[in-house]
């Protein structure tokens, strides 16, 4: 079933928005002015958009060191994510976090992990309470598939359909783990692996925004009803390197193979042209969309490096609630 | 002992537990427990015994053997509205959780700036000379304990246990709450009826003396009051103080306990090797220098992997003997 046009329409925006937010990391991080690393998100938008715009509020995610996209996904606001991106002390984290960690209550955000792997079992726990409270949430955790060789996740597996627990595992597989291909680190066939736990499981195209949604929707919906959790293999591309710093990348990965994702499998690109061939939008509406969205992001951008920092005695804070 | 206690029992350390755990479980439904063979096994220890026929298998759950995954689903329990108490069947297994332990559980409330609490509460056993080898014996409460955002509390007797019990799974952070195994059944004392709860934070003097102070923690507080009444019959006078969490770490108790008898040993049943015998030897050393007649003593496992045969692992850990004979030197005696 097609979405309302305004989902379709909101959809798109928030791609476009992590977009024009993950470029602007680029150029702070370039700039020196964001300290620590920078793992870009453009070009997987359509995963955390697609998966998130199936969710509540009251739902949940667990997010990965990659997190950005689905972070603003699920309704952070960008001016909190970047003062924390800079370290500054009107940030999500208050500055203790950073980039690896944003982490927002409101927003159902569980925190984004600097472990690979390392948050299934946040996730599958969280799932848990939503069983044992009752109170119907659904969590979603996203992961690369460099976390496929993490022993936890299948652990998490285990225990999440052994109770029948609300989670869908939303593994983004953008091909690369850090500098190696997969097909380098991972044996046999993906979907084999949730197969073995009588887990619910689906392929994707990660670059549809469309056909992930639908994919989230029925799976989210199947975990609400209390039918258990679900994997999604959401098949992707990371344009980027794997930090702002990973330039040179051709002894992992050729050129060539960028420029096709780029030009051809770009979710952004993809979802325009079909709003616009559909005519759920025409140009002047994307448009004004983008200019208010490069307006927002740059006010963010201004409200953030012009924050102060922390001041250092607020560094023993928070250690213990 | 409060002296307000109206109706006081001798129960054993391990029925303190099940005790506080029950009183906790009807207390509040957000309390569940989790690990391997909790519920009908009531543990290898048989110390949840009986839980499961009051509060059913939806509150005192059986897991697979996945100690990283039930600790990690705990970690997010924890986060989401509930409190669990997940049982690391022996403390060896600490090595299966510590990612979630020490990278996600100690750091989640920091890293958000304040905004997730992570009150859960992981059991865990320890103890050695039940021979049961180099897997199973280890004393690792001093690993937690190094890590900012957990809390540790390693109680000796019966009434600490059940009140400490208490105060861990009440506490809005993670703690990790170490059980001697061998006290389970062999350390008895009095426990009053009424709840109670006993602060983090607060040592306990077990025994007072003039003479030298004695800081001893879990078993080995047994063992230094054992070595105490040797000590008497020589007319030294041995002060007995348990810490009883060792973060946080009362210093203050340790410390003016040093000044006043000027000499001080630390007894402990980890490693002894960079563990909490050297942190606690430290603050004393720091605090109480100029008051000591010499310089703070230890005893701790010795270093090796627990052996198994019993001639072998009696001589790893410190008995009674051992804190005797140290003493009677440090006091010229």
């Amino acid at each position: 079933m097609t979405p309302p046009t305004d989902k379709l329409i909101q959809m798109y925006r928030q791609m476009l928005a992590i977009r024009l937010f993950e470029e602007r990391v680029n150029d702070l991080y370039t700039r020196a002015l964001m300290p620590g690393l920078a793992h870009l998100y453009i070009g997987e938008e359509a995963v955390a958009v697609g998966i998130c715009a199936a969710l509540t509020n009251e739902d949940y995610i667990t997010s990965t060191h990659r997190g950005h996209g689905h972070c603003l996904a699920k309704g952070a606001s960008p001016r909190l994510m970047f003062a924390e991106l800079l370290g500054k002390e009107a940030g999500y984290c208050k500055g203790k976090g950073g980039s690896m960690h944003i982490a927002d209550p409101a927003t159902g955000n569980l925190g984004a992990n600097a472990i690979v792997g390392g948050s299934a079992g946040i996730a599958t726990g969280a799932a848990f309470s939503a069983k044992y409270l009752k109170n119907n949430r659904v969590v979603v955790c996203f992961f690369g598939e460099g976390a496929l060789g993490q022993g936890l996740l299948y652990e998490e597996m285990n225990l999440a359909q052994l109770w029948k627990l609300p989670v869908i595992f939303a593994c983004e597989n953008n091909m690369y783990n850090e500098y190696t291909h997969f097909s380098e680190t991972t044996a046999g066939d993906i979907l084999g692996r949730p197969a073995a736990f009588g887990i619910a499981a689906e392929a994707v195209d990660g670059q549809d925004v469309r056909a992930v949604h639908a994919a989230a929707t029925t799976y989210v919906e199947r975990a609400r009803r209390g039918e258990g959790p679900a994997f999604l293999l959401l098949n992707t591309y990371r344009y980027r390197g794997h930090h702002v710093g990973d330039i040179a990348r051709e002894y992992y990965r050729p050129k060539q193979e960028e420029q096709h994702w780029s030009s051809t499998r770009d979710p952004i690109m993809l979802m325009s042209s079909w709003l616009l061939e559909q005519k759920h939008a025409d140009q002047a509406t994307l448009e004004a969309i983008q200019a208010e969205l490069t307006s927002e992001m740059d006010a963010a951008v201004d409200f953030a490096v012009n924050s102060p920092y922390p001041d250092p005695d607020k560094v023993g804070q928070d250690v213990y609630a | 002992m409060p002296e307000t206690a109206t109706s006081v029992r001798e129960i054993s350390f391990g029925e303190a537990i099940r005790e506080a755990l029950a009183e906790e479980l009807r207390r509040d439904k957000t309390v569940l427990l989790m690990g391997e063979d909790v519920a009908e096994a009531g543990t290898t220890f048989k110390v949840l015994k009986g839980l499961v026929e009051e509060f059913g298998t939806d509150r005192i759950i059986d897991t697979p053997i996945s100690e990283a995954g039930f600790a990690g689903l705990g970690v997010g329990a924890a986060m989401t509205g509930l409190r669990p108490v997940i049982d690391l069947m022996f403390g060896d297994f600490l090595t299966l959780v510590m990612d979630q332990l020490v990278n996600q559980a100690a750091k989640i409330h920091y890293m958000s700036g304040g905004k997730w609490k992570v009150p859960m509460v992981l059991r865990a056993t320890m103890g050695a000379t039940r021979r049961s080898a180099a897997q199973h014996s280890q004393s690792l409460h001093a690993w937690p304990s190094h890590v900012p955002g957990l809390k540790v509390v390693i109680p000796s007797t019966p009434y600490d246990a059940k009140g400490l019990m208490k105060t861990a799974i009440r506490d809005d952070n993670p703690v990790v709450f170490f059980e001697d195994k061998i006290s389970y059944t062999k350390v008895k004392g009095p426990v009053p009826d009424e709840d109670y709860a006993i602060p983090f934070g607060v040592a306990d003097v077990k025994r007072e003396g003039r003479d030298i102070t004695l800081v001893g923690t879990s078993s080995m507080v047994q063992v230094a009051l054992g070595a105490a009444a040797m000590l008497e019959d020589i007319g030294i006078s041995a002060e007995v103080v348990d810490p009883r969490t060792t973060w946080p770490l009362d210093e203050k108790t340790l410390v003016e306990s040093a000044k006043k008898t000027s000499r001080a040993m630390v007894i402990d049943e980890g490693y002894f090797r960079y563990g909490v015998t050297g942190e606690i030897a430290s603050v004393i050393q720091e605090g109480a220098f100029y008051d000591l007649d010499g310089p703070v003593r230890r005893l701790g496992a010795m270093h090796v992997p627990i052996p198994f045969s019993p001639s072998l692992e009696d001589v790893t850990v410190p008995t009674e003997r051992d804190v005797f004979e140290l003493a009677r030197k440090m006091c010229n005696k």
